[in-house]
């Protein structure tokens, strides 16, 4: 059996929805431990959103593939974190841990008595993420974020969009951004604890998660004086930069051109090698300045062919062409089956489902998926008995006051 | 070189653009020492504008900038033989090696993880390219707008189109590439993280700008696999949420589900007679009268600037915010309060306010920041310092074009 890089490392995750539960998620690709803390009367919206197996009348807590895709490999707990028992149980749990992690509201870990300190206090190394709209402190840090909030307020919806049109938040996976951000900054925590015996907490904004991704476009600001603007897909100096239509029912492939020698090349296949002699489109600055006309003439040609089609002609003479892609494509595209890019795992009541592999391929500890997300409450049994070594009767009452619920 | 937790870790870039070296900036701005290898012509970004004040100069690109803070550079000719020979000494030296090339390149440049790692067999060596080391598509050429329309997200933007006339499009800006960066940053980590404390060794590790953005858009294939068709632009997104154009003409989005979002939305603004129609009395029937509530919106929301409205639907605990320009997120109150932009002093471009990490520390607040090197900044201090190379044999090396 191969290794695993993150082995012997125990996250426990009290977040829910997306943020919190992609970023262990995707450290548990990598071997790390990770349980889902969660309860009856307080469930993860997850549960309760996205597409559902089944009719409505199988609709249930087990039924959203959508929490599936984002709980992969976890195992779960349920607490009731309105118990003060639930809460003793909660600290018991962490003190196990080498990670904590959460996307309350700011202030309700605290208030449940579940702050950094107070966790310190049980680990004194313990590291503890927090995960919030727009940071914990600050004017703003008690307001709500969902991720349109994030895209618009970190300066991301701005700069997307075509640009006669509005600005766009994107597909609702902003979340997903934040929790790779807040997985590399967990990783560089448990680097800095092996070295100095010191744990920390990580405060960190998803706003600013988004932020920093369009970096070089806020720069601007301070290095010109001036916003830049939504674009669609062109570039700053690059033409043709465009999406094109091509032939089928809502099919484009994406062509991007950098040198002269692509645009030759492009018009050649075009059969309209003359353009790239044409003083309006020779070098790339004109291109660039003349994109409008390029895209159209551009858009004459696509229409005949199918996105492959142009893919494969293009690519055959190195341009940089590729379609696209709808689901559909992907899961069924020979690169990605190459790639081995979709496994299914086997869930207890949705039965078996599919999902993407992990982003990385390693030569020596393959990331993997081990299971699928966990059934609310199923690992109770081994957490509160077998970890925290409780009785049979201690559980059971736990149980009965509904401390475990 | 920044403070911070990864002091002590050491990287070698060679990687251009925004995906390596946000990669490798990861490391850099929180205290590793990255050492960034350039071809003598510099990084491709380093041509890229927009450029401060206008001046179409390598070391005043805004991509540059902020890619590379915390870093050092060397020129260096990977082509020549001798550029080659360093390289390999450069690898004996460190912890981790990035590179971005077409698959197939560094091997043909005798670079290849199996000459470097016996050279350093703890080296862990992850490459960064457009479909990865395998497959079918393994060799095709694709830039940002390339990669990110085939990793299935750019069909699903504009996010909430009309309909599907126009073109799918890519996220603003450097997103799609950022994303890539970070995403490389913590699998390369987790291999580090291995090989120190985990009684692990060296390793390869190939990522794919595709799959990596794929990783983003994982619920598209998930909703796929259970409906049997793919979404597009047109599709709403998960949670309703509504875009709503303000009197000075800058925008609001503003959460509408569940329930308690929209009684937020109806307190803060006073319970007009609009809101209490039999038409938007449920998430259902707001759902499918949305076009009708943007225009009550729209109507309210001339007589406010977007921050305005954002402090007032705040209050009542509904979330929304204004969309921001890179000139907002600057004057935002918030980053203010929470120090997210850093300042930094650069040789060309003086002192400039760059946006730094996404969060902040208890431990090891990073300090010492550094602006992103001049091209070929530390060539002595690297080839001389750390090499052992003579004044003289920088000489040599320059007139023959390997530095």
């Amino acid at each position: 059996m191969p290794e695993k890089a993150l082995k012997g490392i125990k996250i426990v995750n009290f977040g829910w929805v997306y943020a919190a539960p992609y970023c262990s998620m995707l450290l548990s690709f990598m071997g790390a431990d990770v349980v889902k803390v969660e309860s009856r009367l307080r469930v993860d919206q997850t549960r309760r959103t996205g597409v559902f197996v089944g009719d409505g009348a199988t609709v249930g807590l087990e039924s959203s593939p959508m929490f599936n895709n984002i709980n992969l490999n976890s195992k779960g707990v349920t607490i009731n974190l309105k118990n003060p028992k639930g809460i003793e149980l909660a600290k018991r749990l962490v003190a196990e841990c080498d990670v904590v992690m959460e996307n309350m509201r700011p202030g309700v870990m605290d208030k449940l008595g579940l702050g950094y300190e107070d966790l310190k206090a049980v680990k004194p190394d313990i590291i503890m993420l927090s995960m919030s709209g727009f940071g914990s402190k600050g004017p703003y840090g008690h307001y709500a974020g969902y991720a349109p909030v994030f895209a618009s307020f970190g300066g991301g919806a701005y700069l997307t969009g075509y640009s006669d049109g509005d600005p766009n938040t994107g597909s609702g996976v902003m979340d997903l951004r934040a929790g790779t951000a807040a997985a590399f900054a967990v990783l560089s925590a448990l680097v800095y604890r092996n070295r100095t015996g010191e744990g920390q907490y990580i405060d960190l904004s998803c706003s600013e998660s988004v932020g920093v991704l369009v970096g070089p476009e806020l720069l601007e600001y301070p290095l010109t004086g001036r916003s830049p603007e939504r674009c669609g897909n062109e570039d700053v100096i690059m033409a043709p930069h465009q999406v094109y239509r091509c032939k089928g029912d809502d099919k484009w492939v994406s062509i991007a051109v950098a040198t002269d020698e692509e645009f030759a090349a492009l018009c050649k296949v075009m059969g309209k090698p003359e353009l790239a002699e044409d003083p309006a489109y020779a070098d790339r600055y004109s291109r660039w300045e003349n994109r409008k006309e390029l895209d159209k003439i551009i858009s004459g040609w696509t229409p005949g062919y199918s996105h492959l089609e142009i893919t494969r002609m293009l690519q055959a003479v190195g341009v940089a062409a590729a379609p696209s892609f709808t689901a559909e494509e992907l899961v069924s595209d020979p690169h990605t089956i190459a790639r081995e890019k979709f496994i299914t795992v086997d869930h207890p009541t949705q039965g078996k489902k599919w999902v993407l592999t992990p982003p990385w391929k390693f030569s020596e500890t393959p990331a993997t998926i081990e299971k699928c997300c966990p059934v609310i409450g199923e690992d109770n049994d081994h957490f509160f008995l077998d970890v925290l070594g409780l009785s049979q009767e201690e559980y059971a009452i736990l149980k009965e006051e509904k401390a475990i619920e | 070189m920044a403070n911070g937790p990864l002091n002590g870790v050491k990287v070698l870039e060679y990687c251009e653009n925004v995906a390596g070296p946000y990669c490798a900036k990861q490391f850099s701005d929180l205290g590793a020492q990255v050492i960034k290898v350039e071809r003598p012509e510099g990084d491709e970004a380093r041509r890229r504008g927009p450029f401060y004040h206008d001046e179409a100069d390598p070391e005043h690109s805004a991509c540059f900038l902020f890619n590379n803070t915390n870093k050092k550079s060397i020129t260096l000719n990977l082509e020549s033989r001798k550029g080659q020979e360093i390289l390999k000494k450069l690898i004996a030296k460190t912890d981790i090696f990035l590179e971005d090339t077409q698959p197939g390149t560094m091997e043909r440049l005798g670079l290849g993880y199996d000459t470097l790692s016996s050279i350093n067999p703890g080296l862990i060596m992850a490459a960064l390219t457009p479909y990865g080391q395998t497959g079918p598509y393994r060799d095709y050429k694709a830039y940002y707008l390339n990669t990110f329309h085939a990793s299935g997200a750019g069909y699903l933007l504009p996010a909430d189109s009309p309909n599907t006339d126009r073109e799918p499009i890519k996220m603003g800006g450097s997103m799609g590439e950022s994303d890539i960066g970070i995403c490389a940053a913590v699998g390369i980590l987790g291999a580090y993280y291995w090989r120190e404390f985990n009684g692990g060794k060296g390793q390869y590790i190939d990522i794919s700008k595709q799959e990596a953005e794929m990783a983003i858009e994982r619920q598209n294939i998930a909703l796929y696999h259970e409906t049997g068709k793919s979404k597009t632009r047109t599709s709403n997104s998960a949670v309703r949420d509504i875009l709503i154009k303000c009197g000075d003409g800058s925008y609001i989005k503003i959460v509408l589900l569940p329930e308690n979002q929209w009684n937020g939305l109806v307190r803060a603004l006073g319970n007009p007679e609009w809101t209490k129609k039999e038409e938007f009395s449920t998430d259902a029937l707001r759902i499918k009268n949305y076009r009708q509530m943007e225009k009550y919106l729209t109507e309210t929301a001339k007589e406010y600037n977007s921050y305005q409205l954002f402090e007032k639907i705040q209050a009542e605990g509904t979330a929304c915010a204004p969309v921001c320009n890179a000139e907002q997120v600057y004057k935002s109150p918030q980053a203010e309060v929470r120090g997210f932009f850093v300042e930094m002093d650069h040789p060309a471009v003086g002192e400039i306010k760059y946006p730094g990490m996404p969060f902040t520390s208890s431990a090891v607040p990073p300090t010492d920041n550094q602006a992103a090197p001049l091209l070929g900044q530390n060539n002595e201090e690297i080839y001389s310092g750390i090499l052992g190379y003579s004044k003289e044999d920088l000489v040599k090396l320059k007139e023959a074009g390997v530095i």
